[in-house]
């Protein structure tokens, strides 16, 4: 019989106002999994103000502190401050915000927290775009996208960008533990987010949440579509740990990048030499991550 | 009681310290920075226990100090001008998520042109922020103004954010004799915080979600009945500091000279000292004229001014900052506070020292008696230069 490594205890309940098939639901669920009761959680405006549930019903077991949009690493230096000089040592500080308000306007929160040596664990749930506010562009946005703000029409093949590379950012500030991670692999996720638990010092968490309405699929594919993700090296699943990568799933040969766009409406008006054009990209990256996991 | 020769910065500092700050997130902006240093300097000699987060900007300063208040440590931090306004959105979150964090501030103009010395323009650009607003005069207002404002912010019928602003390098970088009271007296007067109750581990609840139509106006309500008790917290906490110092500043508007006064002028920050040895000088000249200085601005001391204005025909408001497009901000709340009083005294605005421009006695000489002798309502400009001399420096 096979053992159940995900932890049975729910923190998180039914009721949440997030959408069908929400990806960010599935993370925070995981997430308080890996993680106990023993938090205190900075949350900034993000999907996730809506999903919670507002005033005065929460989703959560856990302790939320709600904070401004471009605050999460600020908050918790003050969160950490705070814990030590009232004795709550063993409390894991949590951040928990998306892409906007992590890799564009609380970039510079989070860089400070990194700096800092913040002991505390960041998480960055992406469903790479501001979804919150209706599906517009976020640095996180990936090339190629259609959202609200990079429409796709005479002038525009919607985002005409490449995604920014939290992971890049986030690994020149040394972090003690950094990995990414995917709804879809819920044990390699769990793992992860328990590994990070038992570190000390600045932790970051990016999170694959994919997001049915604002990216055009429908919400019984969310886990499937995750796993495309991860399998066609788009979100390949690694961690770094003082300073060195490794690559936690590999397949001998990766889906070809056309069967996880195929599946999206924000990538249908893509032309072959487009996809074409993206594919050479996710190589070009997946070879750059093994290299890096090869200096050891 | 140990008597010191310290600065306005370092009586912040001091302050800070003998509150038993538990946790300090500041980012350096001049003339603020001595404050920042002298409590480095003390944690990391081990005379001050607290957590300092050094953040990355004024906004992150805000924000740490926010969510460590929150959860119950007692915070300080310190800023001025652009810096200050950086903050400013958190200002309001801190009122909103009644945060008694206290804040020293020292007062320098706001760019552009750029400029590092004073005026009251970066704190009066965050009067309706929710923050309870103090102006000091002297370093030992500085010091004694900070301990009450951690008493009253931190009070149960208020739990509102506090600033105590001291005016750029007149204050914060003028040393002078300070009476630092001793652990033991703050002890006394400023007992431990209470634990937070609406946000810690192991509590299920949202503390600052969001809230629909249905609540939001009854929020607001809360703070605005916060800082409506301000004025009573005030007072018992001066009337226990002084049981505990000796020291007492004379409340939220203290006056000198001004029982049979015709005219007064009523200044904020510094500009008392050099406006009160003018009285006196214009007393012996047979000048019936007098001050008033208005240490708490937020909340604004209605039945203080009414009172002033009850037996007062000729008022003056100095304002060291300017509402483009109305008058200066403490004019506009002294005349608002007056009508609809049965005496309505004349109530003039002055606008000086801005950008750290000196106030002299003989500016003050020129105010009282143009108070004196003019009806005028129109805003006073005072020591501006129609046409100014400007030096190229080769």
């Amino acid at each position: 019989m096979a053992r159940l490594t995900i932890p049975e205890r729910e923190l998180m309940h039914s009721g949440h106002a997030g959408c069908p098939g929400c990806g960010a639901a599935l993370a925070m669920r995981y997430l308080l999994k890996g993680l106990g009761e023993d938090v205190v959680v900075a949350l900034p405006a993000c999907c996730w103000t809506v999903i919670g549930t507002p005033f005065p019903t929460t989703v959560l077991d856990v302790g939320i502190l709600d904070t401004a949009f471009e605050t999460t690493g600020a908050a918790m230096s003050g969160l950490r401050a705070a814990a030590d000089a009232l004795g709550m040592t063993d409390v894991t500080v949590v951040g928990w915000a998306g892409d906007g308000g992590t890799a564009d306007i609380g970039l510079q929160a989070l860089s400070g927290m990194l700096e800092r040596r913040t002991d505390g664990i960041y998480v960055m749930y992406d469903n790479e775009a501001y979804m919150n506010t209706g599906i517009q562009r976020s640095g996180a946005t990936p090339e190629g996208a259609w959202t609200t703000t990079t429409p796709v029409a005479a002038k525009s093949r919607g985002k005409s960008e490449p995604k920014k590379d939290i992971m890049g950012i986030v690994a020149a500030h040394y972090p003690a533990y950094a990995a990414t991670l995917n709804v879809a692999f819920p044990e390699d996720y769990l793992k992860k987010v328990q590994k990070a638990r038992d570190i000390k010092g600045p932790r970051f968490l990016h999170v694959l949440a994919p997001c049915p309405p604002g990216w055009r699929f429908p919400p019984e594919k969310m886990v499937a579509l995750g796993r495309l993700a991860t399998d066609s090296n788009v979100f390949p699943l690694y961690e770094i740990e003082g300073g060195k990568y490794k690559i936690t799933r590999k397949l001998g040969t990766p889906k070809p990048i056309a069967e996880y766009l195929k599946l999206q409406g924000r990538f249908a008006h893509m032309t072959p030499e487009e996809v074409a054009a993206s594919q050479a990209g996710v190589d070009a990256r997946w070879k750059r991550l093994l290299a890096l996991e090869a200096l050891g | 009681m140990v008597q010191a020769v310290i600065s306005g910065n370092y009586a912040q500092a001091y302050a800070a310290k003998l509150a038993r700050t538990q946790v300090v997130a500041a980012y350096p902006i001049t003339p603020q920075t001595t404050i920042i240093e002298k409590i480095a300097e003390f944690v990391a000699s081990g005379q001050m226990d607290a957590q300092y987060v050094k953040v990355e900007s004024e906004h992150s300063a805000m924000a740490a100090c926010i969510s460590a208040s929150a959860l119950g440590a007692r915070t300080y931090t310190a800023s001025s001008s652009q810096g200050l306004l950086l903050m400013h959105e958190l200002l309001h979150w801190a009122s909103g998520a009644r945060a008694p964090i206290v804040m020293g501030i020292a007062n320098r103009s706001v760019a552009p042109p750029l400029s590092i010395w004073t005026d009251h323009k970066d704190t009066i650009s965050q009067r309706d922020t929710g923050w309870i607003q103090m102006y000091a005069e002297s370093g030992q207002e500085v010091i004694d103004s900070v301990l009450v404002a951690f008493r009253v912010a931190e009070h149960e019928d208020v739990l509102l954010p506090a600033m105590v602003a001291e005016d750029a390098f007149y204050l914060t970088h003028t040393y002078e004799p300070v009476d630092i009271p001793t652990q033991d007296q703050v002890d006394r007067f400023l007992p431990p915080r209470k634990p937070s109750s609406g946000f810690r581990p192991g509590l299920a609840n949202r503390y600052g979600t969001f809230i629909g139509p249905e609540l939001h106006m009854e929020f607001q309500r809360k703070v605005a009945e916060g800082m409506e008790r301000v004025p009573r917290v005030f007072r018992e906490a001066e009337e226990e500091y002084e049981r505990i110092t000796g020291r007492n500043h004379g409340g939220p508007m203290p006056t000198y000279r001004t029982e049979d006064a015709d005219a007064v002028l009523v200044t904020m920050g510094t500009a008392a000292t050099t406006a009160r040895s003018v009285v006196d000088v214009l007393r012996k000249h047979g000048k019936k004229v007098g001050l008033a200085k208005i240490r708490v601005f937020r909340p604004w001391p209605v039945p203080e001014v009414r009172a002033l204005g009850a037996d007062v025909d000729r008022i003056g408001v100095l304002d060291r900052s300017f509402t483009f497009g109305a008058s200066g901000a403490a004019h506009t709340e002294f005349a608002a506070a007056m009508y609809g009083s049965p005496h309505r005294p004349l109530v003039r605005d002055f606008v000086a020292g801005l950008g750290g421009r000196d106030l002299t006695p003989p500016m003050f000489t020129q105010m009282f008696e143009s108070l004196l002798s003019s009806e005028k309502e129109e805003v006073s400009w005072v020591g501006l230069k129609r046409r100014p001399e400007v030096t190229v420096r080769g």
